[in-house]
């Protein structure tokens, strides 16, 4: 395992953890105060293709199997550029393979298993939105980079020019990579810094409310304004 | 009953597909184009907005059943979901349950999130599975009808995936990555975006349902869709009246393990397949495949699947 994850680890876990490291997929347990959880997760930045999506929702599954009534905490580990480009994959239906692998995580919180992500280096579009993005919780650590696509190459297919990308983004949350951009938006819950006591903050997530607060969370903050009163006067039918 | 000539799904508006697919004149729409609702991050780059930020919502009713019904607009920004876009399907899928409505008609037409409003986009299809998940967790059926110029693809080629059934016609294409930015980033050489034969064999109606990634294949056709969703509607195990219990559904794990052989088992064919044209042939389907009309093909499939 990669010096800086076991030291990611180590600083979540001081009372110990079990975690192996297979193919860009971290998959065992660390010790809480609050007793065991599951980590599962990815690595070095992972393109996530169908067999790293499997080694995904086995383990989820694995873990929902194993609790039964006495369902444990899951800690994803989030590292991943986006999801793989290959002909090969589109072939097999990768959409699908994240569609499950969404499910399974869904299947998880249904049977009471609080979900919690941590960003860890990077997390990018459909990799990202496959599972980290559905937990109950969402957490960057420093220097996580949270994005769709980086300036220039949006400059590049929007056909706006990237100065001008790069002046707006000086102001709008809304396209821009960054993890304080999606926590102006709701997106990302909580940015935590390099001096915390991880243990002590990860400890405290391990309750709370299993409801999709994110587009309130957004308009609190103010980098998302339309998304919950939008959905709402749709929610209340108004024409 | 008067049978009319067929109506092309690809080549409809959103709108013009919402009338097709409901009984005559039950549709109500909910924040309609009237009340010009627009993206403000679209026009703070001075790209072109539209009043109803590329998305249909509303209800209506299907064989004299409530449905709610989500068309996306493939013309107006390649169906791209933005905040608003985002949020108008959201709210419609909860209202869903509010209204307990007998189905959800997801018609899918987007290459994903609208980059103009990349983090917005991405927050909201994440909030838009959470909704629909929501939705089937009422017992509402979500049924996604894909045959629009755009596909689904990105995060809606997600969304689709996690519907309970997925109609889809010849033309429509499903999947994740575009083939344009898989050649953009990859090469030529690994998927020539332009050689459209080789596209609608990875991408195209046919190898999807072949792999059972769709649920049908239907002619591009309205009223074919219509009758299709109708079918699925009624045949749904799931009453939108009697919603389940909230928790775990005894064999909602047992499901999840058989998908997951299922998903593995398809992974785990000869790493030489990088075409449709092979699935067929390892099948056992020769070039007849590809001349199948829709209905030939299904009962071909019905009858090996069984």
């Amino acid at each position: 395992m990669s010096m800086s994850k076991k030291a990611l680890l180590d600083r979540l876990f001081p009372a110990g953890h079990e975690v192996i490291e297979a193919g860009q997929v971290l998959c065992g347990w660390g010790q809480t105060a609050a007793g065991r959880v599951h980590v599962i997760g990815t690595t070095e930045h992972a393109a996530i293709d169908t067999r790293i999506a499997l080694a995904l929702s086995a383990a989820v599954l694995r873990g929902v199997a194993d609790d039964g009534n006495q369902p444990r905490p899951i800690v994803f580990i989030a590292d991943t550029q986006g999801q793989a480009l290959s002909r090969r994959e589109e072939l097999l239906g990768l959409n699908g393979y994240f569609a499950h692998l969404a499910r399974c995580v869904n299947l998880a919180r249904s049977a009471g298993h609080r979900l919690v992500t941590l960003i860890d280096g990077e997390a990018v579009s459909g990799g990202f939105l496959a599972f980290g993005l559905l937990a109950d919780v969402i957490v960057a650590l420093p220097g996580a980079e949270v994005r769709v696509m980086d300036l220039r190459a949006m400059a590049r297919i929007t056909r706006i020019p990237y100065e001008r990308l790069t002046e707006l983004a000086g102001f709008s949350p809304v396209f821009a990579p960054g993890a304080d951009n999606y926590w102006r938006m709701g997106g990302i819950h909580a940015l935590w810094t390099g001096t915390e006591d991880w243990a002590a903050q990860l400890q405290a997530l391990l309750q709370g409310s299993h409801e999709d607060e994110r587009a309130r969370l957004g308009a609190e903050r103010g980098g998302r304004k339309l998304a919950a009163s939008v959905a709402q006067e749709v929610l209340h039918g108004h024409g | 009953m008067m049978t009319s000539a067929p109506q092309s799904f690809r080549e409809a508006s959103a709108r013009l597909r919402v009338q097709g697919l409901l009984d005559a004149g039950s549709f109500t729409e909910w924040l309609g184009p009237a009340r010009r609702i627009t993206s403000p991050h679209l026009a703070a780059l001075d790209a072109p907005v539209s009043f109803d930020d590329g998305v249909v919502v509303g209800q209506g009713l299907l064989e004299a059943q409530l449905v709610v019904v989500i068309a996306q607009e493939g013309l107006f920004n390649g169906g791209a979901v933005g905040e608003v876009h985002g949020a108008k399907i959201r709210g419609a899928l909860l209202r869903a349950i509010e209204v307990r409505a007998r189905a959800v008609l997801l018609c899918v037409d987007s290459g994903g999130v609208r980059l103009h409003e990349a983090n917005a986009g991405l927050i909201a299809i994440s909030e838009i599975m959470r909704a629909l998940f929501a939705a089937q967790a009422a017992g509402i059926p979500v049924i996604a009808l894909v045959g629009g110029t755009c596909g689904a693809f990105g995060g809606m080629g997600i969304v689709a995936r996690l519907c309970d059934a997925l109609l889809i016609s010849e033309e429509g294409r499903l999947g994740l990555s575009g083939p344009e930015v898989i050649e953009t980033v990859k090469g030529v050489e690994e998927f020539d975006s332009r050689d459209r034969a080789l596209v609608w064999r990875i991408t195209g109606g046919k190898i999807r349902r072949t792999l059972g990634e769709a649920t049908l294949l239907l002619d591009d056709d309205i009223a074919a869709f219509r009758a299709a969703a109708a079918k699925e509607m009624m045949g749904s195990k799931t009453m939108g009246d009697s919603p389940r219990q909230r928790g775990l559904s005894p064999d909602a794990l047992q499901t999840l393990e058989a998908a997951q052989r299922h998903l593995e088992a398809r992974a785990a064919l000869d790493p030489g397949i990088r075409d449709g044209q092979q699935v067929w042939q390892h099948m056992g389907l020769g070039e007849e495949v590809a001349l199948m009309d829709p209905a030939e093909f299904n009962r071909c499939l019905e009858a090996r699947e069984r």
